[in-house]
């Protein structure tokens, strides 16, 4: 059988925004880019984005800076965030805004023309960029026909629209090949990458020296989730095979409104800007819970009462905001405690209500998708009637371990952006700040792919027998007569969905991981029935390695952090620690992905012009002594 | 509140196919698409769908239920009797690959004969100043999720293959206007809307914009007005003789 075979220099793998940003970076940096993506183009995760992104405009609040964005992810991130990365993304957001709209977007308008901004959760200011709640079908598209741009250009200079920048639509990629060459060290070097197309079963190899990876999330490891069937790990656990470093795989974002019937759409995302546009969280004895959840280390921004809330949304210089735009961890615990609690709504969530809190057309413009969604899925007006929500998993903040500035993961040629790299959002992502993640970072790792070819001094080769290795375990589903992978795969989703779910114990997790092990047993001997011919039997069979492994880890770690944070509450443990604070958990696995070792690493301490934009008596909830003791040695000088 | 119900799906690949009956169990508030799913889970594994968001979002479970173009995602079985038959069939003005999915690349293709959006070279990143209502009339065009539906209803392609070269179909003829009405694109698009990507074809049947998803009104909206330019331009005897006479050229918008 041929292995179909192309030659780059960087391989994008992953056609959302942070993917597609990345190879319009190294494209326009002068290098052969492909993307590779498992959906059509212009289909992934990213399109479901609804809110915004957010970016330091000052537009509608010029009291917004990055000072105060910065301040605000590290915030929401419970003080665990990369804060270099946390810093250049409030830098860069605005300008990688700006340049969407010169791309052609076209962006939701203040009365004086320039982008309007709205509110958010754990956001100062109106800060999210916005088109209606399709913000990210319009990154999308926008990046998407920049990329065609780029295609018409090059057709016109060189007569070929793909000379510089292809897409390999519908094609999965298995494995990262490396050269262990004596010109690229004994860890060896990126090489290239195998995969095979979804159409027609075809395999297809890239001779590259950098790969950037750019998957998206985890989500599909668990029942109640926000996200597609693309999201089953497959940049983590490319990376880890390949030898790179996981971080903060135990903090995992269940957004807190998700729909909750009829249960074939349960988990499926509602927005935040229904709270960011005045919706507010109702028990089914009517009470606005939020006010009996605002926690110790956010007591002094938000509202008590519903009266000063209330005002807030005409009038944020005199009032604090209203709890229901507290960060997506606080609100989420809260929904899971009232349900608990026995005051949730009939199909088990909680009412979130805007139909009395805006005119009905008003709420048609400002959430027209949500409206249409409602309508059509599940017969609420929303215009006329609260909608019932509760928790979904929607966002992993861990991922691969990069450096800030170019996005390099600890193999050399490989490099990461958006949500399958790790440390930016911490413990906890703010809403809208994916968004921009997507643009800072993934310009940046694809310029740091280009440097890093630049910097090459001779193109690494991909070894012969691990050509055939990959190629054995792509087939290898299709040579079996097992079990049906679909049932492993709804296994793994239960068991994480109930034991390593929103709120987490020592017991249920130690139970997981068991159950885990023997599913990957299991996995080893699934089959795929039919031919190779666009066989989603197949496909899934395949993509159950990347979610288990990816499982394995959100365990592991779990297990290990014995404190409550931002995406990782312990019921065992519900305080927050300093101690904890200083302290990452890094995951590794052994080429054939059998083992998974997590350690310790010491976060680096924030840079000193960064932390002293904090107040001392914030800085108290959440650092050590000894650490505020270096801060007021610090201000001292 | 459960119930077994009958299905016809088109199975084949390579030219050649059927539509196979099964009998699936449904349940309350499903959609076809989660039957679909039902069905590869328990009864035909390597059974070939497309899929992503099942929010109505993505536009990538496009099929035809009971002949109409529709989402699979969107459609809720409760729109069926419980002893009707639902016959689930591929798109077709595109060549099947597989059962349910369909080789989309003419989409890919017209997209990339479109001229990209071209602003005036002094306005920098950060400058651009539009008013929202300004704004909105390309807004509502760039509510399309691609679902190409409405390029697969079109009569103009649905089953004449000899014109799909010189048309560009409603998706991308909504394309042109969304930026001809773009307060900030330079480019003139009246002549190749109707040269080079077939506006002259569309008759205005409006098929496109019924099975539109979003709920564009693709032909009151984008194709009419699309077309009303290019009759300003070309065919209006008053403007026409204004041009002989004056020799001026045709209004940008």
């Amino acid at each position: 059988m041929e292995i179909e075979r192309h030659e780059y220099d960087v391989v994008v793998i992953g056609a959302g925004g942070a993917g597609l940003r990345a190879a319009i970076e190294a494209r326009q940096q002068g290098k052969r880019t492909a993307i590779v993506c498992k959906s059509l183009f212009g289909k992934a995760h990213t399109v479901m984005a609804e809110g915004g992104a957010a970016a330091a405009m000052g537009n509608v609040n010029s009291d917004d800076n990055w000072m105060v964005h910065f301040r605000d992810t590290m915030r929401g991130g419970k003080f665990l965030n990369n804060w270099r990365m946390a810093e250049l993304h409030a830098k860069e957001a605005p300008d990688r805004v700006w340049e969407l709209e010169a791309w052609g977007a076209l962006f939701d308008r203040t009365k004086d023309g320039k982008i309007s901004q709205r509110n958010f959760g754990g956001h100062e200011y109106p800060r999210l960029a916005h088109v209606g709640d399709r913000t990210g079908l319009e990154m999308i598209r926008t990046l998407q026909q920049r990329v065609v741009a780029l295609q018409q250009e090059d057709e016109r200079l060189h007569g070929d629209a793909e000379a510089y920048i292809k897409v390999f639509a519908e094609c999965t990629i298995t494995r990262l090949l490396k050269d262990h060459g004596p010109a690229h060290g004994p860890g060896g070097a990126i090489a290239g990458a195998f995969g095979y197309w979804r159409e027609h079963g075809r395999l297809i190899l890239f001779d590259a020296p950098a790969v950037v990876l750019a998957t998206g999330g985890i989500g599909k490891s668990y029942v109640v989730t926000s996200n597609s069937w693309e999201y089953t790990g497959d940049g983590h656990a490319l990376a880890l095979l390949a030898g790179a470093k996981l971080i903060n795989m135990e903090f995992i974002q269940f957004h807190p409104t998700g729909m909750v019937w009829p249960p074939s759409v349960r988990g499926i995302l509602v927005t935040e800007s229904v709270r960011g546009d005045g919706g507010v969280l109702r028990n089914s004895e009517g009470r606005r819970f939020m006010f009996d959840y605002i926690p110790e280390v956010f007591k002094d921004k938000y509202a008590t009462t519903e009266e000063e809330g209330d005002r807030w949304y005409t009038d944020q210089a005199n009032n604090r905001r209203p709890p229901e735009l507290l960060p997506r961890d606080e609100v989420a615990r809260a929904i899971n405690a009232e349900v608990k609690a026995g005051r949730g709504s009939p199909q088990g969530g909680v009412y979130l209500d805007v139909s009395t809190r805006l005119p009905a057309a008003e709420i048609v413009r400002r959430l027209p998708s949500m409206h249409h969604q409602f309508k059509e899925l599940a017969d609420v007006d929303i215009t006329a009637e609260p909608m019932q929500v509760g928790p979904t998993c929607h966002y992993i903040m861990g991922g691969v371990e990069v450096d800030a500035d170019t996005g390099a993961a600890a193999v050399p040629g490989l490099f990461a952006a958006g949500e399958v790299s790790g440390g930016m959002h911490g413990s906890n992502r703010l809403g809208g700040n994916s968004l921009s993640d997507l643009l800072v970072f993934g310009r940046r790792a694809g310029a740091g792919a280009a440097a890093y070819v630049d910097r090459l001094a001779a193109r690494p080769s991909v070894p012969e027998e691990s050509v055939a290795a990959a190629r054995a375990e792509a087939l290898a589903p299709l040579e079996r007569a097992g079990e049906n992978p679909y049932e492993v795969h709804q296994e793994l989703q239960r068991t994480m969905n109930e034991l390593v779910g929103i709120i987490r114990n020592a017991d249920e997790v130690t139970e997981a991981l068991e159950a885990v092990k023997k599913l990957r047993e299991r996995a080893q001997n699934v089959g795929a029935a039919g031919n190779r011919i666009y066989n989603p039997g197949w496909h899934l069979a395949l993509d159950l390695r990347n979610m288990l492994l990816v499982s394995e880890c959100v365990a592991r770690a779990a297990l290990l952090r014995e404190e409550s944070r931002g995406g990782h509450t312990r019921d065992d443990f519900p305080g927050m620690s300093a101690e904890w604070r200083r302290k990452l958990l890094v995951c590794a696995a052994s080429p054939d992905g059998s083992e998974v070792t997590v350690e310790e690493k010491v976060q680096p301490a924030m840079r000193g012009d960064l932390i002293t934009l904090f107040d001392r008596a914030e800085l108290e909830k959440y650092i050590t002594p000894e650490e505020l003791a270096d801060f007021d040695a610090l201000v001292r000088e | 509140m459960s119930y077994k119900a009958k299905f016809r799906v088109w199975r084949g690949e390579g030219g050649e196919g059927r539509l196979e009956d099964f009998t699936v169990e449904v349940n309350e508030g499903e959609v076809v698409l989660d039957i679909i799913h039902r069905l590869q889970a328990t009864q035909a594994p390597d059974l070939a769908v497309r899929w992503n968001c099942k929010a109505g979002k993505c536009g990538s479970c496009s099929m035809e239920i009971n002949g109409k173009p529709r989402l699979g995602c969107m459609t809720r079985m409760s729109t069926f009797t419980e002893d009707e038959t639902i016959t689930v069939t591929p798109m077709r003005t595109f060549p099947v690959i597989k059962d349910l999915v369909t080789d989309v690349s003419f989409n890919y293709t017209k997209a990339r004969e479109i001229p990209s959006f071209t602003p005036p070279a002094d306005v920098k990143p950060g400058e651009y100043r539009m008013q929202q209502i300004d704004v909105e009339r390309s807004q509502e065009f760039r509510k399309c999720i691609e679902c190409f539906m409405c390029n697969n209803v079109c009569h103009v392609i649905r089953d004449h293959e000899e014109n799909k070269p010189g048309f560009a179909g409603p998706r991308f003829l909504m394309r042109i206007a969304e930026l001809d009405m773009h307060p900030y694109d330079v480019v003139d698009r009246k002549d190749s809307a109707q040269e080079e990507h077939g506006l002259g074809y569309c008759n205005i049947t409006k098929c496109c914009t019924e099975v539109c998803p979003e709920h564009i009104k693709i032909t009151d909206n984008a194709l009419i007005p699309m077309k009303e330019r290019v009759v300003d331009r070309k065919y209006d005897p008053l403007v026409w003789l204004g041009n002989k006479i004056f020799k001026r050229s045709g209004p940008k918008s």
